[in-house]
């Protein structure tokens, strides 16, 4: 059948659905739920890490190969360097440019390395906003309390309330730098309610929140004339006898030369592992997000935390083909949209928390209440026309532009037609384990943003990355600076890379990769 | 897995045929299947993609592509990881265009509507072509706000480039060699730092913090027990 004769069914039962309300699911349903379909249950999908400092712990099979692979560098690598710094950060998303910007403001010298462009990242993304509990009625407390319900009561309290104690200052430097959010006719932060939040606290920039800040934030680092290596993919972390962070190694993706850059401290903000396509899923992250930081970390001894478990963003498109995996904002959910089955029926409160709402919709689709398109993709349908039915036409183009352009460019206008959904690989809930100086148990290694593991918890709530980013990336740019002036650059070895080779070769040399992968391998071998 | 219900099956002809098209990237000829993204199509073609791709999802400019459709002269912009390829069409990526960026500190601009002209003093000599605007893939009147950016109206630019994703398209076609998406982003961020209101409920949190006025229910948080914890966050809806 055609989509527009599929999609009647939406059009008919929508004044029915608007009668309606679903509560959200009590917590023991909740956790049958998640257990019975969440991809982070698929126990066939997981395996232990065989050594290292994640000996024993499961995780997905994708993620473990990569972390037991090999170094490409060789034991006898030269490792003269061929630039000096206090402060390396790796990655030049949000985490990154925040990192940077405050260690420069700090008085540290800065180099920023990045894989592929400066900003090119998740963080440019980000749709939704920017969890900041600024309202009257709200709170730092409930900010913390709703992110500690949301991430399975799993956080770390501590990284979690420095973060949403910082989070209204963070908003002040944003708006000092020329980010324009969006202001309520009294000329306050309007704020919007997020998917599992009590209060609305989703600070917003219409719904190009991430492109809004990166614009900002690469244009800082760029008028303050940060040092930069653009397309230099760091491959290994250098470190001295006593196993501190001095530097790190980069392969330039221009030339394939190394280059090699000591540090004082080294600041990974590498962002997420989507690219990886955990469990065969599709993905909203950007090119370059395949995982080097854990990499590097873990062959330098850094424990990782909850990386078993993974986000899945609940709305994903699958139709048309051009944008499968790409989101859609929940940003709609949260203004009132439906999820819709074949049957023309809701089946979970839209705003109750990702993890529920994305097992909610694997279990329409593998109950057979979904729509399946010809290529073998299924889905549900997203009511997006019933935001134009209740706040009146244009509602959807007034708020949601970027998402309307997308789907105008294949001949959909989704303020007239439902888009059809299915959750897609967003997010790494886990990652390196930091303290509240954003460091990791290896000295003078710091990790910031989606590739440091704790302050989520189990389950990321909407709009706590972008703090998360700015929060944990100033202050590991911040202590990276503080400590710069006091202290020597440290030799330049690798012997962490010896003792993980001899762990490696004691378990059989299994995994047979090099890592990190740097690049997902799209390009057809025929 | 899925119950067979042949009843809510999408229809999609591109991907059932898997039609094969003909397109020149840059300027030779491969087959790829019609429908594919351009980005797609390279990889396709068994290109290895570093520069020219970022987020994949229209927001990160890196992808500015030029092409041509069949038998017709003109030549238009995209971003290629948003559009589809068809029989015909002729591809090249756009190279980083070498734009000049004024620096600045944004925070102690003086007068930034006048230091606009010092900044970028190519702004003001806009020739009205209109071509800018012709080669947005976001579809932003580029001209006029140029015209704006000049004329002092720093709110309407920075509300009209909302959706520039910096791909600098608008750029090497200037006859008047400005760089409209720069002027923009100093112009947005000029009205953001300088003449949008400051907003007074977020200095009364940031006081409320610094002056601890959550000190008692943290206390009170933080020293739960596990299950008490649980308890309380049950509570709030």
């Amino acid at each position: 059948m055609d989509v527009h004769a599929l999609q009647q069914i939406v059009h008919r039962t929508r004044d029915a659905r608007r009668k309606q309300t679903i509560p959200k699911l009590p917590p023991a349903e909740r956790d049958q739920l998640i257990h019975k379909y969440h991809p982070d249950y698929r126990a066939s999908a997981y395996r232990p890490i065989r050594f290292g400092p994640n000996a024993d712990d499961k995780t997905v099979v994708e993620l473990a190969t990569l972390l037991e692979g090999d170094s490409p560098i060789a034991d006898g690598f030269d490792l003269t360097p061929d630039y000096q710094t206090d402060v390396l950060v790796v990655g030049g998303g949000g985490a990154g440019c925040a990192a940077a910007l405050h260690a420069h403001g700090a008085g540290a010298k800065v180099i920023l390395a990045t894989k592929l462009r400066l900003g090119d990242s998740n963080s440019v993304m980000a749709q939704g906003g920017m969890q900041i509990s600024v309202a009257p009625e709200d709170s730092p407390v409930t900010h913390f309390v709703d992110t500690l319900k949301g991430g399975h009561m799993q956080n770390d309290h501590q990284l979690l309330k420095v973060m949403v104690e910082e989070g209204p200052s963070i908003a002040k430097w944003l708006l000092s730098l020329g980010v324009l959010f969006d202001r309520d006719g009294d000329g306050n932060l309007h704020v919007k309610k997020g998917g599992g939040s009590s209060k609305p606290r989703l600070l917003t920039c219409s719904d190009y929140t991430g492109l809004e800040i990166m614009r900002v934030l690469k244009d800082e680092v760029l008028n303050q004339k940060i040092q930069l290596l653009e397309f230099c993919s760091a491959v290994e972390l250098t470190s001295d006898e006593e196993g501190n962070c001095t530097g790190a190694i980069f392969k330039d993706l221009d030339n394939h030369r190394h280059v090699v850059v000591a540090a004082k401290s080294v600041i990974l903000a590498t962002g997420g592992i989507g690219r990886l396509h955990i469990q065969g899923f599709p993905t909203s992250n950007h090119y370059g997000a395949t995982g080097d930081g854990l990499c590097l970390a873990y062959r330098m001894g850094a424990k990782l935390m909850h990386i078993d478990t993974f986000q899945y963003h609940p709305s994903g498109a699958v139709y048309p083909e051009q944008l499968i995996g790409a989101l859609v904002t929940e940003g709609i959910r949260s203004e009132g949209g439906h999820l819709v089955n074949a049957k023309g029926e809701r089946f979970v409160n839209e705003l109750d928390t990702r993890d529920v709402v994305s097992s909610s919709i694997i279990r329409e689709c593998e109950e057979g209440r979904g729509i399946r398109t010809m290529s073998g993709r299924i889905g549900v349908w997203l009511d997006t026309p019933l935001l134009d039915a209740e706040q009146g036409p244009g509602t959807v183009e007034k708020h949601f532009p970027a998402m309307m352009m997308q789907f105008e460019r294949f001949g959909i206008d989704i303020s007239k037609d439902p888009v059809l959904i299915y959750p897609t690989l967003h997010y790494q809930n886990g990652g390196v384990k930091i303290n509240t100086d954003s460091e990791t148990n290896v000295k003078n290694l710091f990790v910031a943003g989606e590739a440091s593991g704790g302050l989520h918890g189990r389950n990321r709530l909407m709009g706590n990355s972008l703090l998360d980013l700015m929060v944990y990336g100033k202050r590991s740019g911040l202590t990276a600076a503080s400590r710069a002036g006091a202290m020597k650059q440290g030799k330049l070895t690798l012997m962490h890379l010896q003792r993980f080779r001899t762990d490696a070769k004691m378990h059989g040399n299994l995994s047979g990769v090099t890592s990190p992968m740097i690049l997902p391998a799209y390009t057809r071998k025929e | 897995m899925a119950q067979e219900d042949k009843e809510n099956v999408i229809d999609q002809p591109e991907v059932i045929r898997h039609k094969m098209v003909t397109i020149e990237i840059a300027g030779k000829k491969y087959e790829v299947p019609e429908g594919i993204t351009i980005i797609k199509a390279l990889w396709y073609s068994g290109q290895e993609v570093v520069r020219g791709a970022g987020c994949l999802g229209g927001f990160c400019g890196a992808c500015a592509a030029y092409y041509r459709t069949k038998d017709d002269p003109k030549v238009r912009t995209c971003l290629a990881c948003q559009m589809a390829v068809q029989d015909g069409m002729s591809i090249t990526m756009m190279p980083p265009f070498p734009a000049r960026k004024a620096t600045y500190d944004i925070q102690t601009l003086d007068n930034p509507k006048q230091d606009l002209f010092n900044l970028y003093p190519e702004a003001p000599l806009c020739r009205n072509c209109n071509a800018c605007t012709e080669a947005c893939p976001q579809q932003i009147d580029v001209r006029e706000g140029v015209w704006k950016a000049v004329f002092g109206d720093f709110k309407s630019v920075s509300e009209m480039f909302m959706d520039c994703v910096m791909c600098g398209m608008c750029t090497p076609v200037c006859i008047a060699d400005i760089a409209p998406n720069l002027v923009a982003l100093y112009v947005s961020r000029a009205e953001g730092a300088h003449f949008t209101e400051k907003p007074l409920g977020l200095d009364t949190r940031i006081k409320e913090i610094q002056d601890g006025r959550f000190n008692d229910e943290w206390a009170k948080i933080l020293t739960m027990t596990e299950k008490e914890l649980a308890d309380h966050c049950a509570k709030v809806k």
